[in-house]
């Protein structure tokens, strides 16, 4: 919401300098000086095969940071969708592996994903209603499920790889629409969707309310509590749903390394976006933005052959510079 | 029981305090070893560096703040003191510390001039530290000089009984206690907690104070790389991960509240040895060999224990254990 306020006044101050234009659009230009460097330097950088990597990689990040940025805009923090991953990526082989699911190959494909997605909803609910019933900080509170939903997952394959041959799965991770991977094209539309959500339906209107102003959300008569319900369910989903994504990439489920970090590359792709950990933005295509900014750093030092973990502090200095750049643009 | 000083009047840490009293009732009763020297000696040793982790972070949590640097940090100290072993433990251990001091300052520096909230510039710090370490380890263990004293602090014992690693995390609890309670850093640090706006108004230097505790908070994570290091003879670019989360919870599992102002360096140190605690018993249960509970089922166990923690801390959950409901920053000095 204020991200487009922002865009419209800019537009209407008639001597709009160069300045603004970068300032109001930072995250898109980021992305595009990151493409133009990496045609520069990056060895055989225009290549389809490239496009292909990078959107197969970023999308898992992307989704997940969209479910991020709804609950970073209604004030509060996901820390447990790496370890939701985890449930969702390992349960969904679980079941069409289990006696019913191959006897039913259908049935349980069905199934299967639906009790992923439906894993990550209840996961997302019980963060939200701890938040609301025990009014636990979202940070502790998710913090619960860090622990505990990565521990179920282990303990559902006994720490062991489930490895498939599963090709109607494995579509979710592999498959093409258009020749683009299914899971970029799912990110693409999830995005465009949620977006739509929070500009158009009453419900984003008060999610931007609660976010900005719990107290004054409660006194105008929105239902707080309802609203960070759905908000955390929203992200949970997501969250199984990438899940899954990753297991069908890799054609097994890995209960201990699914996941792992998300949370820290999903907050990231969020701030990066615009989001603020205050409350009350939800800049969805931002966080898109962000996932690819996120993605892009990683893959240009890979490329060149930059040591991995100096990709660990460039990522720390990126996301201090972007918070401190939309910061003076907020002032 | 440690309720009768000044800073800990708005909180009751009582309950973790029994907490603790029933776990080691119940666990010396049904483990024949439990309060062996050995267990209670390998429990502290091992324990100093979460309970070091915990007490920084229960100062920059007094202030409304929070530091997920501090597993990173640990890893980073840890490597750098293995590079200094070979000066002795002279030399690695303020090495060690002042990494940790660094990581810290750099903190402050983002936190207070570049003004981005805390949540962010430390998760920004937990990235950065976390590939230094790895970049000066060059992605492996960096093992430590066994012909120094290096050593020998993590495996010698003070009076033949108590661990270094033990006495440094004493000195620092009660250094943080003392500061806390009798001195104006503490009223400032829970004064800013309370209500940042009124601090400024009356006068604390609030960017200074918070420079301090995130230094504080970095010097302890350092520390506890040092220990890290020559406790395991190793200097370890991968180890402390997930680290911040659990001194975070043994901070609120101590009672003291995440939006800071109030707090109490006695329950955290409680809040850190009752998580620690947990995990020792479910050791020992295993050993037992009646139930074996693999590693995945404890941390299933650990996240639910954290959640009766928590539900019973919280306003609601906690009516029948907490004296008031709803007066979490209200009754600042």
């Amino acid at each position: 919401m204020s991200e487009s306020i922002n865009t419209t006044t800019t537009a209407k101050e008639s001597g709009k300098s160069l300045q603004d234009l970068i300032r109001s659009n930072g995250t898109f230009l980021a992305l595009i000086a990151l493409i133009v460097i990496n045609m520069l330097i990056t060895p055989n950088f225009l290549q389809l095969q490239t496009l292909y990597v990078n959107l197969t990689q970023v999308a898992t990040i992307a989704i997940v940071a969209l479910g991020m940025t709804m609950v970073i805009a209604s004030g509060g923090i996901d820390l447990s969708v790496g370890a939701v991953m985890a449930l969702s990526g390992a349960l969904a082989p679980y079941i069409f592996l289990s006696d019913f699911g191959v006897a039913n190959p259908t049935m349980g494909l069905v199934l299967a994903i639906l009790i992923g997605l439906l894993a990550g909803l209840v996961c997302g609910m019980f963060n939200g209603f701890l938040i609301n019933q025990f009014a636990i900080q979202p940070i502790v509170a998710t913090l619960v499920l860090f622990i505990a939903a990565r521990g179920l997952a282990q303990v559902l394959t006994n720490g062991n790889l489930q490895v498939f041959d599963n090709p109607a799965f494995e579509f979710l991770g592999t498959g093409r629409i258009l020749g683009l991977p299914f899971q970029a094209l799912a990110a693409v539309v999830l995005a465009l969707a949620l977006s739509w959500v929070v500009r158009r339906t009453s419900y984003g209107r008060y999610l931007l309310a609660v976010g900005g102003n719990p107290k004054a959300a409660n006194l105008s008569g929105i239902s707080v509590n309802r609203v960070r319900l759905l908000t955390y369910a929203i992200c949970g989903v997501l969250a199984g749903f990438a899940g899954m994504v990753v297991s069908a990439i890799n054609s097994a489920s890995d209960a201990n390394q699914t996941g792992q970090l998300m949370e820290l590359d999903a907050i990231a792709a969020a701030v990066v976006g615009g989001a603020s950990l205050m409350g009350g933005k939800a800049p969805i295509i931002g966080a898109l933005i962000g996932a690819c900014i996120i993605q892009l750093v990683k893959y240009t030092l890979l490329a060149n052959g930059v040591h991995d973990a100096v990709a660990l502090i460039a990522k720390a200095v990126i996301i201090i510079l972007a918070v401190y750049v939309q910061l003076n643009r907020a002032e | 029981m440690f309720g009768f000083f000044d800073r800990s009047r708005d909180l009751r840490t009582e309950g973790v305090w029994i907490a603790v009293i029933i776990v080691v009732l119940f666990a010396s009763l049904r483990y024949d070893n439990f309060l062996s020297l050995y267990n209670v000696q390998t429990f502290f040793a091992y324990n100093s560096m979460f309970i070091l982790i915990a007490l920084g972070m229960a100062l920059v949590i007094m202030t409304g703040g929070i530091d997920l640097s501090v597993g990173s940090v640990v890893a980073l100290s840890s490597v750098v003191a293995a590079y200094a072993s070979p000066y002795g433990i002279q030399v690695a251990l303020p090495a060690g510390l002042l990494t940790g001091m660094a990581a810290g300052a750099i903190n402050a520096f983002v936190i207070t001039r570049m003004r981005i909230v805390p949540f962010i510039a430390t998760l920004a710090m937990m990235l950065g530290a976390r590939g230094m370490a790895l970049v000066l380890a060059d992605n492996k263990s960096v093992s430590v000089d066994w012909t120094s004293n290096f050593t020998k602090f993590g495996l010698t014992r003070v009076f033949g009984v108590i661990p270094w690693a033990v006495i440094i995390a004493a000195i620092v609890f009660i250094a943080f206690w003392v500061i806390l309670e009798k001195t104006t850093l503490g009223r400032r640090i829970l004064t800013i907690g309370g209500n940042p706006e009124a601090a400024k108004l009356m006068g604390v230097p609030v960017n200074r104070t918070l420079a301090i505790t995130y230094v504080l908070s970095g010097g302890c994570a350092g520390l506890a790389g040092v220990i890290l290091a020559s406790g395991f003879g190793a200097g370890q670019p991968l180890e402390g991960l997930g680290w911040e989360l659990s001194a975070i919870a043994s901070v609120v599992v101590g009672g003291t509240l995440l939006t800071g102002g109030v707090g109490s360096i006695p329950a955290t140190l409680a809040g850190a040895v009752l998580l620690g605690l947990i995990f020792n018993i479910l050791n020992f249960e295993n050993g037992q060999g009646q139930i074996s509970l693999s590693a995945y089922w404890q941390s299933v166990i650990r996240g639910a224990f954290l959640l009766i923690v928590v539900v019973l801390q919280s306003n609601k959950g906690g009516s029948l254990f907490r004296r008031k409901a709803g007066q979490p920053t209200a009754e600042k000095p």
